[in-house]
């Protein structure tokens, strides 16, 4: 089976809900015509990144009810979404969410676990941290979403891959650092990670980075989707605006898993019993 | 450690000319300002201002007093030339000697200082004269050793070049076929005749610019930077010149008194909403 993904690499306006619902909408529609199944937008792509005191203001409810959030649902009725938000949680607290929107339904919301709160970032002072992986079926096969930070904790991916996700879907605001290299220091991190891992899980990973600069951080783009062979489907430019378009063959993975069965032969039995022994050592010492 | 400051020009060349568009444009300009003092730090800004906003756009200022060198005074008019942008030279002479000449014992730190508030005073006169924004022309070296008058030549809307030390300046100045002699003078603020940063500080760019990459970028302990080889007193002087010039760097506290403070808890981008 085959689907079209496409990546949005957006430069939201910093705390602007209306314009960035708009450009949102248009994307939509853009990629709907361009035959894709699935738009996947990146991290706070509603909002923009670097909140601060704006993020309570800017956070609304994932229910068909509110204003924007409504008119997102509406739109996945023509494709797949995948939009990066601030969630207004039941009791009035902030998270960095990912919502995976299809047929006019909410599928599966994943709220941030790792905020990082140290150099450049600041999140923890803002929002409140989800609490779980969970992988989730789509009409195109079972989903993990990490939201930047989560994926550079290698667990994320792996519980994701435990729980059966085939298609990991990251979604980032990741500021560049380093200029010593042809490719921004954070860029190629990432790009090692996201490819090793759609390698080392023999799963599809798409990563959908933003763009622009918000004060003094520039965002850096580069979006790339990964097979289960840890060969690049798709590059979007670095720095630019663009929607990019790849198309993914699931069939792959019954190749790839036949080749390199990774999967068949993982043992988390093994690493709960080991997980558990050293829980309880530290608890003993 | 092998202490390699190089950078890659074409990567850092291609980040700040986005960063002045961004920045400018998203606030509804289109065009900039800035002071061409002749050194190699203006003359890089403008450079990448005219790759930026296109040459028509950036309006370079010479502003001289009556004891800056001619050579000074020449080689921002190279690059002017060589550029092609529209320039303006607005001596500072009366402007400054109105309050310089009632104070005869006037030392030569107070003196520096009126120079670079009167220039800052123009630049923003021109800034909206132009409907232009103001860039910042100082380098992560002289900011870090706080080289430089605060509201003077630190004041501006952005700065494109403020986490450049000194060397990477001279570094991506060459590679962007900045004139030489501009690029290999020894920089000088020519406060006063004669006067060379590196004579007045102490040490040499080069050497400073690996120290302050171990302390600041690296996070080394005074004690790792000797054992680095750096000399110890070289590394207090530096290491005390940070921490009393870092008022320079931020904005000024506000005394604390209501719910919510500009700086401590009303907490906004500049950005925001663009």
């Amino acid at each position: 089976m085959k689907f079209t993904l496409s990546l949005a690499q957006t430069a939201p306006k910093l705390g602007d809900l209306a314009h960035n619902l708009a450009e949102h909408l248009a994307l939509i529609r853009s990629a709907a015509e361009q035959k894709a199944d699935l738009i996947i937008f990146p991290e706070l792509s509603l909002t923009g990144y670097n909140l601060q005191d704006l993020a309570s203001t800017v956070s609304i409810k994932a229910v068909a009810e509110d204003a924007v959030f409504g008119k997102l649902l509406q739109a996945s009725s023509s494709i797949d979404v995948i939009v990066g938000f601030v969630e207004e949680g039941p009791r009035q607290q902030q998270y960095i969410s990912a919502a995976y929107l299809s047929k006019g339904q909410l599928v599966h919301i994943h709220r941030k676990v790792y905020l990082p709160t140290y150099g450049i970032f600041d999140e923890r002072r803002y929002f409140a941290a989800g609490d779980s992986f969970r992988a989730f079926d789509t009409r195109f096969g079972r989903v993990g979403m990490l939201i930047c930070e989560d994926f550079w904790h290698v667990s994320s991916p792996y519980a994701l891959w435990m729980d059966g996700a085939d298609l990991m879907y990251f979604i980032s605001a990741s500021p560049g650092r380093g200029v010593t290299d042809e490719v921004i220091g954070s860029a190629a991190w990432v790009e090692n990670i996201t490819r090793s891992y759609s390698g080392l899980f023999t799963t599809f990973v798409a990563h959908s980075n933003r763009v622009g600069f918000e004060d003094g951080l520039n965002f850096w783009g580069g979006s790339t989707v990964h097979d289960p062979d840890g060969k690049i489907l798709l590059k979007a430019p670095y720095d630019d605006k663009s929607l990019t378009l790849a198309t993914i063959d699931l069939n792959q993975l019954r190749r790839t898993r036949t080749r390199l069965p990774l999967l068949r032969d993982e043992r988390p039995d093994l690493l709960v019993k080991e997980l558990n022994r050293i829980q309880r050592e530290k608890e003993t010492k | 450690m092998e202490i390699d400051l190089s950078v890659n020009t074409d990567l850092v060349n291609n980040l700040l000319t986005r960063f002045i568009r961004s920045e400018i444009t998203r606030t509804g300009y289109s065009k900039a300002v800035l002071g061409l003092s002749g050194g190699i730090d203006s003359a890089l800004v403008a450079y990448l201002a005219v790759e930026a906003l296109g040459a028509e756009n950036v309006l370079c200022v010479r502003m001289p007093y009556k004891t800056s060198s001619q050579d000074s005074l020449d080689h921002a008019q190279l690059i002017i030339d060589e550029l092609n942008v529209p320039s303006l030279t607005i001596p500072i002479t009366e402007m400054a000697d109105g309050l310089i000449d009632k104070y005869p014992d006037m030392s030569k730190m107070r003196k520096g200082n009126i120079m670079a508030r009167c220039r800052m005073i123009t630049l923003y006169d021109q800034s909206e004269a132009f409907k232009g924004l103001v860039l910042g022309t100082g380098n992560k070296t002289e900011s870090l050793l706080g080289y430089s008058t605060i509201f003077g030549d630190a004041a501006c809307a952005i700065n494109p070049i403020g986490d450049l030390f000194k060397t990477q300046v001279r570094q991506l100045s060459r590679a962007l076929k900045i004139p030489a002699p501009i690029v290999d003078k020894p920089p000088s603020a020519d406060l006063w005749l004669g006067q060379t940063d590196e004579q007045e500080l102490g040490f040499t760019y080069e050497e400073v610019d690996r120290l302050l990459y171990l302390i600041v970028d690296q996070r080394y302990s005074p004690l790792e930077c000797i054992e680095e080889g750096f000399d110890k007193l070289f590394v207090d002087t530096v290491g005390e010149r940070i921490r009393r010039n870092h008022y320079k760097r931020i904005m000024p506290p506000i005394a604390k008194i209501s719910s919510r403070t500009a700086g401590s808890d009303f907490l906004y981008l500049r950005d925001w909403g663009t």
